[in-house]
């Protein structure tokens, strides 16, 4: 709650990863929030989150009044997330009452009110001293019944209720055809919106979030990926606001000194970005390899995001060069992610990517190559993501290396891929491929280095078994 | 509560009935007043009725899932029927509750 600046309305932690940060705090203290979706978007889950946490790690008692689910399906299916609801309802610091309906019993003979509903959550508020309250899908309450302007009338009472009562709420709400919720919930509920989103485009699914509205308050306004796994609901808020990174002006080693000696500081800034463009066969993997050995000499963690070679491989061939990755890899500095890159869609790469970043913290990270993922995305979604991505590396002042395979050999200011992210990184090398009376000469060219000169003719090298060497000889 | 209940279910054909209601709110007056003259003019004597304030045991509203108040609910015989309302639908709660009419 140290975000809460002055003037502000009081926040309260979502118990969400990540949400807090696009809403400045969090959920409206005191007010109710809307989560509204399609079904099985991760509503009801995203709701008992907020209820978990609030009471795990912020010591606020919560009620979670169940429309659908009875209490041991819903104890169960959030049993993997690692919740124990029966430990918490035993320390009276939850309590779950399942409202069932069975519509075939009921008779509408007359007016009515939905008292018992007020009285049975009053009941569990007082009884444990909720501070927060879930109401999980009261839309149903709407099904089957003939008079719903009482039920409206009584659901707006519900949630000036809620507000005298004090309590963070959280009703969740079924998508409806042209409107945020079946029952127009969101005419109530005026303060807090989120909506959840699953959807699929080419095969592979994404979650989204979007903090629709937010009275008096500011919040990013973009749709967020989300994952949901062992540890629960998590929000990425890809975009930080602003461009207020540090910069440093301390100088690492590429791990080449025949690379280094190209750039007038002799290295690259620590937590610049760098990338290697060039087309097949090329030496661009060999290339991140350096630059990860030379994390390694720092004795500094590096994450090597491989999308074509599987770490063994990799090692493999390095080892054939005479650049030996092994001893990294044993000292538990070195990890090697290799996935297939239609695996999953580009915002789960970057989720993955945050993950374990945070559990790793490396200083270095490499993806190899990123030309894979951009082609598992439209252009537009590639460059959020970059962008994105750039800047949480920046933040973190991680060095970045990426690697990008190019078709065409002498314009690669036309290829896609390279458009996308020559003008986010901090260097530029093009490493290239020549075929001279009959032999391949390699060649790279720092095509820019930001904030330093560098070296700017052609350098001719050779690979051997020894390594990478720039050629005596040269232009 | 419970253990009449449970002695009741002997005794076949009566009505069983309960009248959940919030306090001496308009609507749960309605109904009181609706259910018993309905009971004097059809069912003379042969049922049970019990009126639940669930302002006094609001436990007992989540045990036997009222929401909507007033609700009355048919315990027996089966099927069990919850209405709710202030029963000012004569039609309705006579047929719900599954009386015949007297002399019509």
């Amino acid at each position: 709650m140290t975000m809460v600046k002055n003037n502000s309305l009081p926040k309260t932690p979502s118990g969400v990863s990540g949400l807090d940060e696009i809403t400045t705090g969090g959920f409206p203290k005191g007010r109710p929030v809307l989560i509204c979706g399609s079904a099985g978007c991760g509503k009801t889950l995203f709701a008992m989150q907020f209820l978990v946490k609030g009471i795990t790690e912020y010591n606020e008692p919560g009620v979670f009044m169940s429309f659908e689910e009875s209490a041991s399906d819903l104890g169960k299916n959030v049993r993997s997330l690692g919740f124990d609801l029966e430990q918490l309802k035993s320390e009276n610091k939850l309590r779950i009452d399942h409202v069932h309906i069975e519509r075939s019993e009921i008779e509408e003979t007359g007016e009515y009110d939905l008292e018992g509903l007020f009285i049975r959550l009053g009941y569990a508020i007082d009884a444990i001293g909720a501070k927060r309250v879930v109401l999980d899908t009261i839309e149903s309450l709407f099904i089957g019944m003939d008079n719903l302007s009482i039920l409206r009338s009584e659901i707006r009472r519900l949630f000036r209720f809620l507000k005298d009562k004090g309590v963070t709420a959280v009703i969740t709400g079924e998508r409806g055809e042209n409107s945020l919720t079946r029952q127009g919930l969101e005419e109530y509920v005026s303060d807090c919106v989120i909506l959840l989103d699953f959807r699929v485009i080419d095969q592979i699914a994404t979650r989204r979030l979007r903090v629709v509205k937010y009275r008096g308050s500011t919040h990013g306004t973009n749709e967020y990926p989300f994952i949901i796994d062992e540890s629960g609901i998590s929000v990425i808020p890809v975009t930080s606001l602003k461009l207020d990174y540090e910069s440093p002006t301390d100088v690492i080693s590429y791990g080449l000194s025949d690379l280094d000696s190209l750039f007038t500081l002799n290295g690259l800034y620590r937590g610049s970005s760098t990338l290697i463009t060039g087309t097949a066969g090329t030496s661009k993997t060999i290339l991140a390899s350096y630059f990860a050995m030379a994390s390694y000499k720092r004795n500094e963690p590096v994450l090597y995001f491989s999308f074509e070679e599987s770490p063994e491989q990799l090692l493999r061939n390095m080892d054939s060069i005479g650049l030996n990755l092994r001893p990294a890899v044993e000292a538990g500095l070195l990890h090697i992610h290799a996935s297939r890159p239609s695996l999953q869609g580009l915002e789960m790469h970057l989720l993955l990517l945050h993950k374990l970043m945070s559990e790793l913290r490396p200083k270095t990270v490499i993806i190899d190559p990123i030309s894979s993922l951009i082609t598992i995305g439209s252009s537009s979604e590639v460059r959020g993501m970059l962008v994105r991505l750039m800047d949480t590396l920046k933040t973190n002042q991680i060095n970045a290396l990426f690697t990008s395979l190019t078709h065409n050999n002498d314009n690669v200011h036309s290829d896609p891929t390279v458009d996308a992210v020559s003008s986010l990184a901090d260097n530029w090398i093009n490493v290239r491929n020549e075929n001279r009376k009959g032999t391949r000469e390699r060649s790279l060219l720092v095509v820019k280095a930001r904030g330093m000169g560098h070296f700017n003719g052609k350098k001719e090298f050779a690979i051997s078994n020894k390594g990478f060497k720039f050629k005596e000889d040269n232009l | 509560m419970k253990n009449k209940d449970t002695v009741r279910v002997i005794s076949e054909d009566k009505l069983v009935l309960q009248l959940y209601v919030s306090g001496m709110s308009p609507k749960s007056m309605e109904a009181i007043e609706n259910i018993k003259r309905l009971s004097e003019e059809h069912l003379a004597g042969a049922f049970e009725l019990e009126i639940i304030d669930i302002y006094k045991h609001p436990e007992v509203a989540a045990e036997q899932h009222i929401i909507f108040s007033p609700s009355l609910i048919k315990q027996l015989p089966l099927p069990r029927k919850t209405l709710i309302g202030t029963l000012a639908d004569t039609e309705k709660v006579v047929k719900a509750l599954g009386i015949q009419f007297n002399g019509s």
